[in-house]
């Protein structure tokens, strides 16, 4: 018997558990609430909106509000609702998640496995850019898009995202593949398996649960970026949260709050797909059996 | 003609010398344990030799070709990882076929090759699993096929049974003498196990602090070690190292063990004439020394010692008897009915045939 189990009765133990539950689930209510608000206000026509219940269910359920914010929306002076951004979107989330953490996968793989002086400096410059704040880079990168010719493009936004996420997709593979046993690359070597040989057929098939966690760290950020998405595209090339953003504050005639909260659902949809499908395959333990027992 | 040699191999790492000047040679279908304490430098030697670490200087030779700049696939060897070094994310049918597949090998030559080698390993019902869901016993087998199925010139072993249990190791390590008897492969093993390096070896090259102490056969290291590091490495219980001095009287010299009392011939295994006076260390494995009833009928150099006995172990085979004389601790192996306890004076033989002499001042021994 220790003196920790007999200064604590089962009886307060279990009054303590219940304690922590109930702030547990009164905080996560409290951290949902948002959503409720807007997924219902999503549902109202306006005229139950204005009455003033804001946590009231929905009287009479109605899409029309989801069916305008995603077809027939005003944004600016186009009334063809988010759909279009909502792809913009996509076209650049897409393509920048892969090849920034395939790039960062790459880099983690070198720093790691294929040593080189210096690379300690190599890795703490990369990390450097982990920490360099948005607004910094804004004027030498728009200079920097204009001279590549990819200014008010998704091609260019993909790009200063890439860049942008290679310090924090490095960060992640670097440290993932430090853990990574040398002697398989060993093994793998003596097998006659080149760098990329080895890179594709042995590291990155055991990287699952790195590559999740940067895929939704990198879909997060990307998809919810605003500032980079606001200062290099403009009109019809903008992402979805800057059309948000249009389309919340366009003011013709009346505000439409319905409508603006159901983009403001769709805007969210994706990261939170992204999550729960991903969040499944968060699966520790891929590297069990590979070295001793 | 041998078939690996090593000249004169150094490799520095950072600013030490980790191997200082290595030479070794082994024929065709040899067996060499690379035997050491850790850090002596030989994972760094067998790394060396697979390719995986670079050269300070010197050569390595593989059946006649220089191999300094080959690259490790291009070696043609085999390596078995301390750590088996199984890819986790392809079942054992694809960790033994790998090599054969980056070789270009096609499909059903594959499909043979992984065949005959799980069968000759037993491992045929594995085939399909992954390395998780293997033993320990089975990783290592797993990790011999991949080395195998490549039909390399040498085989590299790094550690590979000490990750075993104790029972597995001693099973594991007759079906690494069997597969060498079998299949008459070169194989170079690192191991810190004197033990296996004994039982397993054609040719044992001892290491300490990245220098060759003595390269010899398994009885040569055991019977004849070349100094007194070797001695005490090789070997359990340990050598007992007895300090003496040689008197000279009436034109024969002795050697005087245990104070003033008593005196031994000289061991046969010394020709060199030793001067009167010179400290020496008697060198004498517990099993030369034994009791009296037991000693060798063949020896031809015995002495008869009277001393206490401080300890009894019996190990079951047989009993380690430890005697005490003036100070000074020796361990004898007994039958194991021996009738001793603590305490009581015990009639030592100790067999002079099997004494080596070592100078105490540079340790090496005294031929």
């Amino acid at each position: 018997m220790s003196a920790a189990q007999e200064t604590v009765s089962a009886g307060s133990a279990n009054t303590a558990r219940y304690v922590i539950y109930a702030c547990l689930i009164i905080l996560a209510l409290l951290y949902l609430l948002p959503l409720y608000v807007m997924i219902t206000t999503s549902l109202k026509s306006l005229d139950e909106i204005r009455a003033g219940d804001m946590l009231a269910l929905p009287r009479d359920p109605s899409t029309a509000a989801w069916v305008k914010a995603w077809g027939e929306a005003c944004i600016g002076v186009t009334c063809g609702g988010i759909k279009g951004y909502f792809w913009n979107s996509i076209r650049m989330v897409v393509p920048a998640v892969v090849i920034s953490t395939l790039l960062g996968a790459l880099n983690g793989y070198v720093l790691t496995k294929w040593r080189f002086p210096g690379h300690k400096l190599v890795f703490g410059m990369m990390l450097f850019a982990c920490f360099i704040p948005f607004q910094a880079v804004l004027i030498p990168m728009a200079r920097v898009l204009g001279t590549f010719g990819l200014a008010n493009s998704t091609a260019g936004l993909v790009f200063v995202h890439v860049v942008y996420g290679l310090g924090f997709t490095t960060l992640f593979f670097r440290n993932y593949y430090e853990a990574f046993p040398d002697e398989l690359v060993k093994a793998a070597m003596i097998d006659g398996a080149g760098f990329f040989r080895i890179f594709w057929r042995i590291l990155l098939p055991s990287s699952g649960p790195i590559i999740v966690v940067t895929i939704i760290y990198q879909f997060t950020n990307i998809w919810n970026d605003f500032l980079f998405g606001v200062s290099f595209s403009s009109g019809e090339a903008s992402p979805m949260t800057v059309a948000l953003n249009n389309l919340v504050s366009s003011s013709t005639g009346v505000k439409e709050y319905n409508v603006d909260m159901a983009a403001a659902v769709f805007a969210a949809l994706p990261t939170l797909f992204v999550y729960v499908v991903a969040g499944r395959y968060f699966v520790r333990g891929l590297m069990a059996g590979a070295v001793k027992g | 003609m041998s078939f690996l040699q090593i000249k004169n191999l150094r490799k520095k790492i950072g600013n030490a010398e980790v191997l200082k000047g290595i030479d070794i040679e082994l024929e065709k279908g040899g067996f060499l344990v690379l035997v050491g304490p850790s850090g002596c430098g030989k994972s760094t030697l067998l790394n060396a030799i697979a390719g995986l670490l670079p050269l300070t200087s010197g050569d390595i030779v593989i059946d006649g070709h220089v191999v300094n700049d080959l690259h490790p696939s291009k070696r043609d060897i085999a390596m078995v990882f301390q750590s088996y070094a199984l890819y986790p994310n392809m079942t054992v049918e694809e960790n033994i076929a790998f090599a054969l597949e980056m070789r270009g090998v096609d499909k059903s030559a594959r499909a043979e090759a992984v065949k005959s080698v799980a069968k000759t390993l037993q491992i045929e019902h594995l085939l399909k699993r992954r390395p998780s869901q293997l033993s320990g016993g089975q990783r290592q087998r797993v990790a011999m096929g991949r080395a195998l199925v490549r039909q390399p010139r040498v085989f590299l072993f790094d550690e590979p049974l000490s990750n075993l249990d104790a029972k597995l190791r001693v099973e594991v390590r007759a079906e690494i003498k069997a597969l060498h008897q079998n299949t008459n492969a070169t194989i170079v093993y690192v191991t810190h196990d004197q033990i296996e390096a004994m039982t397993l070896a054609t040719k044992i090259v001892v290491l300490k602090e990245g220098t060759v102490q003595q390269v010899g056969t398994p009885a040569e290291i055991y019977n004849h070690p070349a100094n007194l590091f070797v001695a005490d490495f090789m070997g359990s219980p340990a050598m007992n190292m007895l300090k003496g001095k040689v008197v000279s009287s009436d034109g024969a010299s002795r050697i005087v063990l245990f104070g003033d009392d008593v005196t031994i011939a000289i061991p046969p295994s010394v020709s060199a004439a030793l001067p009167q006076g010179k400290e020496v260390i008697v060198g004498l494995r517990p099993e030369a020394i034994s009791d009296a009833g037991l000693a060798d009928p063949q020896a031809r150099s015995i002495a008869h010692i009277d001393a206490d006995v401080t300890m009894v172990e019996p190990t079951g085979s047989d009993t380690f008897v430890t005697g005490r004389l003036h100070g000074m601790s020796f361990t004898a192996r007994t039958r194991a009915d021996v009738h001793v306890a603590p305490g009581q004076k015990f009639p030592f033989a100790f067999n002079l045939d099997k004494a080596v002499v070592f100078d105490p001042e540079s340790g090496e021994r005294i031929d």
